[in-house]
């Protein structure tokens, strides 16, 4: 049997090595794609100021990208280094959309950015051009294959367990990536990015016009960056609705848990606004409810429920009983492959095979003969994530949504009217906005990842089960490399981005002096 | 069952070209991280060496990250026994391998002495030790590694992470080490625009050269003399599988057995030194892209070097043989290996032409002055 400590540890790395990663992916995808506006804007104006513009925020890029790439590197070996039955279990299909990622998106996007980066002076305006639109198709491609295996992780579609191997194998390339749970997640966040690098730009632009300093450079960023945010934010709002309407149905755990819904209710069912879970006592301490928002909320009628967390545990007691045979099967099937009627039970019971390795935690030595109703109860309320915890990232994230499309239609109001000069408050207050959409993407994956527990595929594999059989020593040493290794990082990072800021723009007569004094084989470039 | 057993062995041949990408194109890559502190002597000169791989390396390594996602597609039972077994290694691996990214786009942001040496070691350590780890994890492979299943198909690694710095894995690490350096040292020679950083660069390519036809040399008589695994009882091959119902016993002694049984095999080794001489007398010549070229040919050889001899294996099991990984029993599924196939004939050509576009466009020399241009290193 696998340790508790080794799965908490191996939890604790994998969600801070994800969160820390995902601190730079918003800002690449969405900065990405604003560069290839900002260029484009470049290419059909010809206007010098637009290639100043794009080469800045190019160099902000540039840092941000590095610690993204580097970052990514540490996912792509974690879940093979820490997560070895989960590697084995599902490689068949995680493991092949990881790699499609790297054959479609990952090569073009690297390879194209040294061109992005090098390119300027050796390729035509409009191949440069062509270069980083390849660079933003690329990163947000990437994020669309990886979404894909995360939504097979949330609602694992297009696989069939073979007991044979005694894996899930690959059943339907088109169900694993037509996923419905994966077009709305993919789209979510690929805008959750775009919001980012809107605020990003915003918020350094908004530095520049109080200090009244590269004015020039500050407006038309500004002014482009909030037209991307207001769109950004609104597609946010509309596909995370869609998004909690499709998870909500495939993942009824999460929902109850984001809604902190313990009893049955009758239609139209109460929102909690605020409140405050107590898991062991599967109720609400403290509640502030809207009648009737919630049936609209989630299933977009009047009339419409969904079940509560103690509808869900009864369901969850008679799927574990259903699935102890279905994982008795299994095992027989592993010392004789042959075992027909091993076979035929595995068959009758597979549907709730992972209920029954949710239960196998509680069993002593794995020996399921063992388990009482005790062990069934326990499991039970295993099935549930921790409440309090969804509840309120959930409500963190969505207010952080609504206040950000506030911002950007003020933003937009103010540029557009050519009064945000004026705008001292609006701009100072810009400024903070800056952290708000990194703080909304890392409670959005807190929802997405921790509301899915105790699974690692949903109702297949459980947590606990997933993990390496390393000894607590090889965790720590490994947990503890990755604190300091990613604290330094961070540091580093952030004195160089607030350096590149402080530093500001190139002004068009250092450019100028520049390219005679010291790049005397450089054509100048043309106005 | 004719159909997967195809796809296996495609499949297996498609591990070694992933190999030997990475070898030749992050490994050059690496080479000049590695030799970075000695071609370059002053900030100027290793911008230069910096700036030849610097719009490149970036793409280059996303071989090692393909590496790895066709591994765990591909062959998932490989991934997770051998990511988890070999854990200690693969963290310093893996710590080394996120440095590079920083050394390379934060070195030049500030201009001080004692910055800019701190990312010079540190694009040393990850190109010496991703490098020198890779090289000993083929080592390791290649002697066996203690691991078993449970019924369950769960694997336990049972050695020490001392036991993985065995002398064999360190020999095939320094191997790897210098065939690395060795094409590193070829690709500053291709972009130099500076006399003294080629000179250097000369020196280190023919040492390397040398270094490695002597260790390979070394390696080839140990492991003449090296146990092998031989496959006694199995479900046929080509039929869905685990490794938990094979026989397999250790052989004295057996590690080159395919060589005897297939006399033709002697040929990759034979290749593997021709093209070595090869690129050193290229680059006595001033051949420096012929020198590379042959510096692929290496690769080529030297992985398949290592396959042949350890076919049907792909990571046997020291202590428990009959557990050991073979291309029968660790590989996915037919259905993943063909959609598998599919995405890499399709893509592979399309990534081989845009990244060979890449170097054409950032073709020519590098020298001090083009460094001071903003967009470098």
């Amino acid at each position: 049997m696998v340790s508790e400590t080794v799965v908490d540890l191996s939890r604790w790395q994998f969600a801070a090595t994800a969160l820390y990663h995902f601190l730079f992916v918003p800002l690449t995808l969405g900065l990405s794609v604003l560069l290839a506006v900002m260029e484009t804007v470049y290419v059909v104006t010809g206007r010098e100021i637009y290639k100043r513009i794009t080469k800045f925020w190019l160099r902000l890029f540039m840092i941000n990208f590095a610690l993204g790439v580097a970052t990514g590197i540490t996912m792509e070996l974690q879940f093979g280094m820490n997560w070895s039955y989960y590697s084995s279990f599902v490689g068949d299909t995680f493991g092949t959309l990881l790699a499609v990622e790297g054959l479609m998106a990952f090569f073009m996007e690297s390879t194209f950015v040294g061109l992005m980066v090098f390119g300027w002076d050796r390729l035509s305006k409009g191949k440069h051009l062509v270069i980083t639109y390849l660079v933003a198709l690329g990163s947000n491609l990437s994020a669309l294959w990886i979404l894909v295996a995360n939504s097979f992780m949330q609602h694992p579609l297009g696989a069939e367990f073979n007991p044979v191997t005694m894996r899930m194998e690959l059943s339907s390339f088109h169900a694993l990536f037509f996923n419905p749970d994966a077009q709305a997640k993919f789209v979510h966040t690929v805008l959750a990015g775009y919001v980012t690098a809107a605020i990003f730009v915003c918020g350094i632009s908004a530095f520049y016009l109080l200090r009244r300093r590269h004015e020039d450079v500050a407006q038309r960023s500004f002014r482009i960056a909030a037209l991307f945010g207001v769109l950004g934010t609104a597609g946010v709002i509309t596909l995370g609705d869609a998004l909690g309407f499709i998870g909500g149905h495939a993942q009824p755990s999460k929902l109850a848990a984001m809604e902190a819904l313990w009893e049955p209710e009758k239609a139209p069912m109460a929102f909690n606004v605020v409140a405050l879970p107590s898991q062991e006592e599967e109720r609400n301490l403290f509640e502030v409810q809207l009648p009737g928002f919630l049936s609209i909320l989630v299933t977009h009628s009047l009339d419409g429920t969904v079940p509560s967390i103690s509808e869900i545990q009864e369901e969850a007691k008679m799927r574990i009983r259903n699935g102890i045979p279905a994982v008795q099967a299994m095992e027989r099937l592993g010392k004789d492959p042959t075992d027909q009627e091993a076979l035929d039970t595995f068959e009758a019971h597979k549907a709730d095979v992972g209920y029954g390795f949710l239960v196998q935690r509680y069993a002593p030595g794995g020996d399921l003969t063992q388990i009482t109703e005790t062990d069934i109860e326990l499991a039970a309320k295993d099935s549930i994530p921790e409440v309090w915890i969804i509840f309120w990232t959930f409500r963190i994230m969505v207010a952080l949504g609504l206040l950000m499309l506030g911002y950007f239609v003020v933003a937009i109001v103010l540029t557009l009217s050519n009064k945000l000069k004026q705008s001292r408050r609006f701009l100072r207050f810009s400024v903070w906005m800056i952290p708000v959409p990194f703080i909304a993407c890392e409670m959005g994956w807190i929802v997405a990842e921790m509301g899915r527990q105790p699974w690692t595929v949903y109702e297949i594999l459980p947590t606990w089960l997933s993990v390496s059989t390393h000894s607590v020593t090889y965790m720590v040493v490994s947990l503890t490399g990755f604190v300091l290794l990613y604290t330094t990082f961070a540091i580093v990072e952030m004195y160089l981005m607030i350096r590149s800021i402080k530093k500001g723009p190139e002004e068009p007569d250092e450019i100028e002096l520049k390219q005679r004094g010291q790049l005397p084989q450089t054509q100048p470039a043309t106005a | 069952m004719d159909i997967y057993f195809y796809l296996i062995i495609i499949w297996w041949l498609l591990l070694g070209v992933l190999l030997m990408g990475l070898g030749a194109m992050v490994g050059t890559d690496m080479g000049v991280g590695t030799i970075l502190r000695y071609v370059g002597r002053t900030d100027a000169e290793r911008r230069v060496a910096i700036n030849i791989v610097g719009p490149h390396w970036d793409g280059n390594q996303v071989w090692f990250i393909l590496g790895g996602g066709a591994i765990f597609a591909a062959w998932p039972l490989v991934y997770a026994t051998a990511f988890s077994g070999f854990y200690i290694v693969m963290l310093v691996l893996l710590w080394s391998m996120i440095v590079r990214p920083l050394g390379f786009e934060y070195r030049s942001q500030i201009k001080s002495d004692a910055w800019r040496n701190v990312w010079d070691w540190s694009l040393f350590v990850s190109g010496f030790i991703p490098m020198l780890v890779f090289g000993a994890a083929v080592g390791n492979v290649l002697i066996g590694v203690p691991f078993h299943f449970d019924d369950r198909m769960v694997s336990y690694y049972t050695g020490s992470f001392i036991g993985l710095f065995n002398p064999y894995a360190i020999l095939c690490g320094v191997v790897s080490v210098s065939l690395a350096t060795h094409m590193g040292a070829c690709m500053v020679l291709i972009g130099s625009g500076e006399q003294q950083i080629s000179q250097r660069a000369k020196k280190v390519a023919v040492f390397s050269g040398i270094l490695a036809l002597v260790l390979l040399t070394i390696g080839g008589i140990w492991s003449a003399n090296l146990h092998g695994f031989n496959l006694v009882e199995s479900p046929a091959p080509g039929v869905p599988q685990t490794p938990l119902h094979q026989t397999v016993t250790v052989e004295a002694g057996g590690l080159l057995k395919n060589y005897r049984q297939y006399p033709v095999l002697w040929v990759l080794p034979a290749l593997a030194y021709v093209s070595l001489i090869a690129g050193i007398l290229a680059i006595r010549a001033e051949r420096a892209v012929f020198a590379w070229w042959s510096g692929v040919i290496t690769w080529i050889a030297v992985i398949g070097m290592v396959g042949a001899a350890m076919f049907p294996f792909v990571m046997p099991s020291i202590s428990n043989p009959s557990h050991s990984l073979t291309v029968w029993n660790s590989g996915a599924s037919t259905l993943t290996m063909s959609w598998m196939l599919g995405f890499t004939a399709l893509f592979m050509p399309i990534i081989v032409s845009y990244t060979s576009w890449a170097f054409y466009i950032m073709r020519g020399k590098v020298n001090t002055q083009t460094v001071e241009s903003e967009e470098s290193y």
